[in-house]
């Protein structure tokens, strides 16, 4: 009995030992689908739309589908896709949702695809966690914390503005 | 028979051609490749908007200090926040340099951007930096002299903005000078604009 009680408390430290690593990691799994480092950035006053970015890998064998989610300072939040085309700048809506294929792992980040927070109600600063979700179409609802970064840093945690960020520009 | 196809045809040629030749040299409607004077002479122009804080601004009002200029607009999620943060690092940057010229901010979204969302947006940058905004034909006029392409894109409930995230500099005149690209290199712009400064006579 107290050998069990033992074994009963190690396996529920070894488990909450693993909460905190993977809360740590910030990583976060659910079915196939794996989300990492989740980020946002703080907006301008009057702004009311922000871009959210992360990675997402699928680690199963099905293509699955990144759909919708949610930002809790926000109405609504929409898919994007925005690219560069010589000078100017191209952002469109993706209907159906990104697209994750078995084994690949998609960045969304600046420039590039973005959960896109519309209609911000609450503007927040850098530092602060920011609760959400994001959809899918298999994996299903997936929670996640978005840590904001400093108005226009190109990575999480990065500085603001574009000076000197990028090493692969120098 | 067959020689009056081949003159048809060659007549239909030589028309296409034509007509692509005035599309090409500027003479089109749109003209946004650079029409028939070189770039320098293609882009600026005389404008009128009004200013995040209710002023009048013409092309005239901006006369005498060379000017960086942008089209954006606030619900513009990357390409505005991080130019105008850029801008606003340049103008620290520049330090007594950045009073010899002027930054201004223009929006291609007349249906959002009154002057009072200009003035709360440009609150999070430098104070230097002007924001100017207008009626759809204000805006289409300045777009058009400035060869900055905009594009209203609908989404599930609203719209989007595609539009030219350059940067023009222009001289004391308000003749094109040169660009900044989108992100282009801290130091790089910091000293374009010093050079852009040492034009003033």
């Amino acid at each position: 009995m107290f050998r069990r009680t033992i074994l009963v408390s190690a396996i529920a430290l070894s488990s909450l030992t693993q909460l905190t690593t993977a809360s740590l990691a910030e990583t976060l799994a659910k079915g196939s689908i794996k989300v990492e480092t989740a980020w946002s950035r703080e907006t301008p006053n009057g702004a009311r739309v922000a871009g959210g970015f992360m990675k997402i890998t699928n680690t199963g064998t099905e293509a699955d589908r990144l759909v919708g989610g949610s930002f809790v300072n926000a109405k609504r939040v929409e898919i994007h896709e925005m690219a560069m085309e010589g000078g100017n700048m191209k952002m469109r809506e993706l209907p159906d949702g990104l697209e994750i294929k078995p084994g690949q792992t998609v960045e969304l980040k600046p420039g590039s695809y973005h959960v896109m927070f519309m209609e911000l109600e609450k503007h927040a600063k850098n530092g602060d966690s920011v609760k959400g979700t994001l959809v899918f179409a298999k994996a299903g609802t997936i929670e996640v914390t978005y840590k904001i970064a400093p108005l226009g840093a190109m990575a999480p945690g990065g500085k603001a503005g574009s000076g000197g960020h990028h090493g692969m520009k120098h | 028979m067959l020689k009056w196809i081949r003159t048809i045809a060659w007549v239909m040629v030589a028309a296409i051609a034509g007509a692509m030749a005035w599309v090409i040299l500027g003479g089109g409607p749109g003209g946004f490749s650079g029409g028939r004077a070189p770039l320098s002479a293609a882009v600026g122009g005389p404008f009128e908007l009004s200013s995040h804080d209710g002023k009048r601004i013409s092309e005239q009002t901006l006369k005498g200090k060379p000017f960086a200029i942008f089209f954006g607009f606030t619900y513009c999620p990357d390409v505005c926040p991080t130019s105008l943060l850029d801008m606003s690092n340049q103008i620290k940057e520049l330090g007594a340099d950045a009073q010899k010229m002027r930054f201004v901010f223009v929006s291609v979204d007349h249906e959002r951007d009154t002057p009072d969302q200009l003035k709360l947006y440009l609150s999070s940058f430098d104070p230097a930096i002007i924001g100017l905004t207008g009626t759809a034909a204000e805006i289409a006029d300045i777009t058009r002299k400035y060869r900055v392409l905009y594009e209203k894109v609908q989404t599930k409930d609203g719209y989007t903005i595609n539009h030219t995230a350059t940067v023009y500099l222009m001289d004391a005149d308000g003749k094109f000078s040169g660009t900044l690209a989108y992100q282009e290199d801290a130091k790089t712009a910091v000293e374009k604009l010093r050079r852009l400064v040492r034009t003033v006579k």
